[in-house]
């Protein structure tokens, strides 16, 4: 069976959970060959064979380390040149979209993004699901040139183990200068805020223009943690300096697919649904009966968030406790 | 300094978008303008000129016919001049394909910066400026939430505002940048600036002037296809409630039902 590439996300050390999910996914496909570019390969193959990865390819160089993603990209395509994958996936992140870029124009390989789904078509090539134009569109697409690469959305599977013993192996790749022309001189880790990540969390709360002031900010806080959720905010809310753009969702913030999506004050303009339109169930608290955010709506609720918020952290709370 | 803005004709996101019977974005019965997102590379290269008081600025697009009034909108603004690349054998090329296209008008242009927005708002990949700087074999600065350029130094930095970290990068001109939303309010076009747009030079490339084989763009040369497209069903019949003070109840008893608590 041919070999399925994973670009591993592991920023910190520990493999991030989007990459867990497209081991899962790469087993419908195909054998999962992890591929970690940067230090700390043999700390991330026990994690990474647990979700099937059965090769670990190990890159450790200041190219791939100090540099922006010029450098990871050549050493993913050096990787796919030898090993011959039937298919690459990365997570659609800003670093992954980008590294799978430009490896496309190297190996001449079609490139889908976005994918919300990757299963294996009749003849074997994997089949993408995607959302075009916010989310009103379903888009089954299929790659006919090259190896295929995926840009993968988070919460696409969920992770399922599937336990190996994987061989690291390590690449030397031979890295042109281009590799080294845009040098990181300076990189500040995101502070940890306890709360799941928002691209990854299966539950999100976001709080926009309603609720009223950056303070009111706690009442989304509170009901994201009784639902082990993360936090979200409109951009009306982030322009207004209510909440750190980190956390805007968003076609210019964060686009999230969560199992479930509250938004709390927050109207549901057409740059807004971009980000979260593609969440599983919808829940909706605002006092305007005509906001768009309903036509989206699994759930509504036509009211005052002040009143209706604390209530429901309340009860959910009391359920859980 | 020469600085060469790239920018797309989209359809209106606030409009019904649609696709046509070949799978490819409808570019013709949708209204469409100036990507909102490219708005903000304009007014970075506005800025990148006007505080080093001299350079150029060309604009670039590739589209049918109506992608020129993406770069009225654009020369309105400001800047000097513009390049529009338009033939028929373009319609539904892909992202490799447009690659190909702007790096090849990009080299016969000449620059010492490109800027781009970061991401287009119909096709929303996000992956044309990390292939043109793989292309053109330039410096790579995407995603920047914020742009200081040294014309004498001939050096590029951004504050990169990623998932996992925030990044200052660094690099010789030239270089291929994408800006985002973060980098400032992009200025409205002033009456002055619009008739003046009018008088400004465009000039339409073929891909012949461009020496590209169209064998190598267009549909049957896109690397992917499409397998189906499916209007999503209208989410609605949800249920809606006024709260009378049961609502925060109800709501919880449904996210039972779903299993969420």
């Amino acid at each position: 069976m041919s070999q399925v590439l994973v670009l591993v996300e592991a920023p910190d050390g520990a493999v991030r959970k989007p990459t867990l999910e497209l081991l899962t996914l790469a087993r419908r496909i195909g054998e999962p060959a992890a591929v970690v570019l940067g230090p700390g390969a043999d700390q991330l193959a026990a994690r990474l064979g647990e979700y099937g990865a059965s090769t670990v390819y190990a890159v450790d160089a200041p190219e791939v380390n100090d540099y922006l993603v010029a450098g990871k990209a050549e050493a993913l395509a050096h990787i796919a040149s030898q090993a011959r994958p039937a298919a690459i996936l990365v997570t659609a992140s800003a670093d992954g979209r980008e590294i799978a870029a430009r490896a496309a124009v190297k190996l001449g390989s079609g490139i889908l993004t976005d994918a919300v789904d990757v299963t294996g078509g009749p003849d074997g090539a994997p089949v993408a699901t995607q959302s075009a134009f916010a989310a009103s569109f379903v888009v089954t697409s299929t790659v006919t040139q090259g190896v295929p690469i995926i840009a993968v959305k988070p919460n696409a599977a969920a992770p399922e183990p599937a336990p190996t013993a994987p061989t690291v192996q390590t690449v030397e790749v031979p890295f042109s200068d281009l590799a080294r022309a845009a040098r990181i001189t300076e990189r500040v880790p995101r502070a940890v805020s306890g709360r799941p990540d928002l691209t990854e969390a299966a539950i999100v709360v976001s709080g926009g223009r309603g609720l009223g002031g950056a303070e009111k900010f706690s009442l989304i806080e509170g009901l994201a943690d009784a639902l082990g959720g993360a936090v979200g905010a409109s951009r009306a809310a982030v322009d207004a300096g209510w909440y750190p753009h980190a956390h805007q969702v968003g076609q210019t913030g964060k686009t999230v697919s969560p199992q479930l999506y509250l938004a709390v004050g927050i109207s549901g303009a057409i740059q807004h649904r971009a980000g979260m339109q593609t969440a599983k169930t919808i829940v909706a608290i605002n006092k305007d009966p005509e906001a768009p955010i309903f036509e989206l709506a699994d759930f509504g609720i036509v009211g005052d968030l002040h009143a209706v918020v604390p209530q429901l952290t309340e009860d959910i709370t009391g359920r859980e406790g | 300094m020469k600085i060469v803005v790239l920018v797309k004709h989209v359809p209106d996101a606030t409009a019904v978008r649609r696709f046509t019977a070949e799978s490819t974005v409808d570019r013709e019965a949708v209204p469409g303008l100036l990507s909102e997102l490219d708005e903000y590379a304009v007014e970075q290269a506005l800025q990148v000129v006007e505080s080093a008081a001299t350079g150029e600025i060309t604009y670039l697009t590739m589209g049918p016919a109506a992608a020129s009034e993406a770069v009225r909108k654009a020369l309105a603004m400001g800047g000097t001049a513009a390049v529009h690349v338009s033939d028929d054998a373009l319609a539904g090329t892909d992202a490799l394909g447009t690659s190909l296209v702007l790096a090849k008008a990009l080299e016969r242009i000449g620059f010492d910066l490109v800027i781009c927005g970061m991401a287009s708002t119909d096709a929303t990949m996000s992956v044309v400026p990390a292939m043109l700087a793989e292309r053109l074999g330039v410096a790579q600065l995407t995603f920047a939430s914020e742009l200081k350029v040294d014309p004498q130094a001939a050096q590029v930095q951004i504050r990169r505002d990623g998932d996992a970290a925030t990044e200052m990068v660094q690099a010789p001109l030239p270089a291929v940048v994408s800006v985002t939303d973060r980098t400032g309010e992009p200025r409205y076009p002033s009456f002055k600036g619009i008739m003046a747009a009018k008088k400004k030079p465009m000039q339409t490339w073929s891909l012949a002037d461009l020496g590209i084989d169209p064998a190598e763009v267009g549909r049957g040369a896109a690397r992917s296809t499409v397998a189906s497209v499916t209007a999503r069903p209208p989410r609605g019949g949800g249920q809606i409630v006024t709260d009378e003070g049961d609502a925060a109840g109800r709501l919880v008893e449904f996210l039972a039902t779903q299993k969420f608590v």
